[in-house]
């Protein structure tokens, strides 16, 4: 069964249909050495969310949003990330990527104080779909209360040979990146009572919101998943596709498949991965996919692809 | 004992001066400094710089389960210190649909229907947490799911032979021992008198711990403990008070208290009873139910022992029994309609309060005697033995 009632998106103001295809590039700037640099504004603020029909959940979020914004750069790219924190809490982003130190965006080392900023500047690699999220103090408060979001890196053509074409096919803003219907998955979970337990769970932050409004997929064209596990409390997670199967690519690094051909991957805490399936030849319908602890799935984590023919 | 105290009021009024008009004024001071107080605290709220933003407290009682073919329907109380909301309804963690009657936010102390079409299992236990708008959660568990019993004549028919069997016939059969007992010499007669005492002490502690944990359960708008010790104060009062306008009472007028006791307590007992049908609790026995009954026997020699002095009429046998017995029928009815802890509460520390009572004005002189000693221990101990029978 379900979730009775509907989530005030607008009031929340983030649109879960939206944010499946969302993704913050930064405004660029040319770097004297001939590279590029993406900067991105970040803020921390706190703000009640509805997570579940009538469930409003003290949330801190990234630039208002649960989860934060996905951030997408190409391998190699110069990143500059400014951090403003507007709580009342000291934060800050930690991403999983290379970088230094410094850049660690842990205790020391680019935690900001209330009122305060922070840049962080790094090279975008290794390629892949990575994680980000506060690594501030008490950790499991400042994940579950909603710091977190998606930092995906797409492959440089140019630097994969082998696998130029797949690496093309990951690149957005090309023409063969348009070929496929992409979207931005991060499972996660909110403990409404503090007893360090989740009461809701979610893909993109609220409960049941694409059995509701399923999400709509094009027959012919090839589906690409990044998915992230920003779970607090449980161990693992899980992604389970409904009649069909599908190829993952654990962490994204690799151009080639880490498991091909299944229908359901566990991921632990932060742990992330690419998923990429087709419904070319399947007839047209609702395909579920949720968690595979049924548990989840019945508070909160269950969804629906709607595939429908090409539209003219 | 009204008409004693307004008797004095009336001739004492005459040694006082009349109240002038200067007395009425110093009335009126006191409650306009009230009024301006209270007005100051809802015009001005002086109490903001309390406010920090923390969450209204938040408190939801469970009163009331009904199993279906259609689902499960449960009444909860609120008890929060503002209006609360109910946002979702999980059973067995599962979001579940459900229907809220009537629908909005809950003022403090009021009640709503919670209907949910859920495919529960006969005899399994099910679990049910109801999150408001807040993401405070409250829990409740049916640990043995049974269709909740549909109110009919023969059920009913049913629910009263039960209430017979454990609540008039032990009564009936107690006090049957009537003739024999008469026979008795004084020894026995003070054995019989101290057992009496022994029996119902027990049955004050059983009737009052039970009441604690009833009141344990109810909604906390209606301060379970001290309605328990309030209750039980006010009915030990009362029949004190009323049992000294002829002297202390003896005889017929404190065998009909001991019944009016032991009354309340079956019905305290029968509401229990009938609230665990209702909730498909009870697994009554044969076995417990002649637990019952034997243990109860000794409600009638209660009954009885006042009375051995003086033969009064055959008629208030009957009456008595009936009384001390009936209500036991009459809780299994209102148990199994319409129940929630804290009316089972109430009847239980007002029978606990009756055994109080009774237990008042007994000679210390007499305690130290053998046949004094024995009888306390003998009802003591019979009543913990045959309890033992009944509780699960
Ligand atoms: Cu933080």
């Amino acid at each position: 069964m379900m979730t009775v009632g509907d989530v005030d998106e607008t009031r929340n103001g983030f649109d879960t249909s939206k944010m499946l295809t969302e993704w913050e590039t930064g405004t660029v700037s040319d770097l004297p050495d001939g590279r590029t640099q993406h900067t991105f504004v970040m803020e921390a603020v706190d703000k009640e969310i509805e997570i579940a029909p009538g469930v409003m959940f003290p949330a801190w979020t990234y630039n208002g949003k649960v989860p934060g914004p996905a951030l997408r750069a190409t391998e190699g790219e110069r990143r500059k990330i400014v951090f403003r924190n507007y709580d009342s809490q000291p934060h800050s982003i930690h991403f999983h990527g290379i970088h230094s130190a410094r850049m660690d965006g842990v205790p020391g080392a680019g935690v900001v104080n209330p009122g305060e900023e922070f840049v962080y500047e790094f090279d975008a690699k290794p390629f892949g779909c990575h994680f980000y999220h506060c690594h501030a103090l008490p950790l499991k408060r400042h994940i579950h209360k909603g710091l977190y979001g998606l930092f995906v890196v797409d492959p440089d053509p140019a630097r994969h040979a082998e696998h130029a074409d797949v690496a093309r096919s990951r690149l957005l803003g090309t023409p063969e990146n348009a070929g496929w219907q992409e979207l931005a998955m991060v499972m996660n979970a909110f403990d409404t009572n503090f007893d360090d337990e989740n009461e809701v769970y979610a893909v993109n932050t609220v409960a049941h919101a694409y059995t509701k409004r399923p999400i709509r997929i094009l027959r012919d064209k090839p589906v690409r998943i990044y998915l992230a596990n920003a779970v607090e409390f449980d161990p693992i997670n899980s992604f389970h596709l409904h009649g069909n199967f599908f190829d993952y690519f654990d962490q994204g690094t690799t151009l080639t498949p880490t498991s091909r051909t299944v229908d359901l991957i566990t991921q632990c805490q932060g742990q992330r991965g690419i998923l990429e399936f087709s419904f070319k030849d399947h007839e047209p319908g609702l395909y579920m996919f949720h968690a595979h602890q049924s548990e989840f799935a019945e508070l909160g984590w269950m969804s629906m692809f709607e595939v429908v023919e090409q539209v003219a | 004992m009204n008409d004693v105290s307004s008797t004095q009021t009336i001739t004492a009024a005459p040694s006082v001066p009349q109240p002038s008009r200067v007395a009425l004024a110093w009335l009126i001071l006191p409650l306009a400094v009230l009024a301006l107080a209270i007005t100051w605290l809802v015009t001005a709220n002086p109490l903001r710089t309390f406010d920090n933003g923390a969450p209204p407290v938040e408190n939801l009682t469970f009163e009331r389960t009904v199993l279906s073919s259609d689902g499960i329907e449960i009444l909860v109380r609120a008890g929060g210190s503002e209006p609360m909301t109910i946002a979702q309804v999980l059973v067995d963690d599962a979001y579940w649909q459900f229907a809220q009657e009537p629908s909005g936010p809950l003022a403090r102390g009021a009640t709503a229907w919670i209907r949910l079409p859920y495919p529960w299992v006969l005899g399994e236990a099910h679990a049910f947490k109801i999150i408001t708008n807040t993401g405070a959660t409250f829990e409740h568990e049916i640990a043995v799911a049974v269709p909740t019993p549909v109110s009919s004549v023969s059920m009913l028919s049913a629910q009263a032979l039960l209430g017979v069997i454990v609540g008039i016939v032990p009564v009936a059969i107690g006090l049957m021992f009537y003739p024999a007992l008469r026979g008795v010499g004084r020894n026995g007669m003070n054995f019989l008198l101290a057992m009496t005492v022994g029996l119902l002490a027990f049955l004050m502690i059983d009737a009052a711990g039970e009441a604690f944990d009833l009141a344990g359960e109810s909604a906390a708008i209606f301060q379970g403990q001290a309605m328990v010790a309030l209750a039980a104060a006010a009915s030990f009062l009362l029949l004190i008070a009323a049992g000294r306008r002829g002297g202390t009472p003896a005889g017929l007028t404190l065998a009909t208290f001991i019944a009016l006791g032991i009354g309340l307590h079956n019905l305290g007992e029968g509401l229990a009873i009938g609230a665990a049908f209702a909730a498909g609790a009870a697994g009554l026995g044969t076995f417990l139910v002649l637990g019952f009954t034997i243990h109860n026997i000794t409600e009638g020699i209660d009954i009885a022992a006042p009375m051995l002095k003086k033969r009064p009429p055959l008629w208030t046998f009957p009456a008595l029994t009936l009384l001390a017995g009936g209500p036991a029928v009459l809780g299994l009815w209102i148990g199994s309609l319409a129940y929630a802890p804290q009316w089972s509460a109430l009847a239980l520390a007002i029978g606990a309060g009756a055994y109080l009572a009774r237990s008042d004005g007994r000679g210390a002189a007499a305690l130290l005697s053998w046949p004094v000693m024995a009888g306390l221990a003998f009802g003591v101990t019979f009543m913990y033995g045959t309890a033992m029978l009944v509780k699960v």
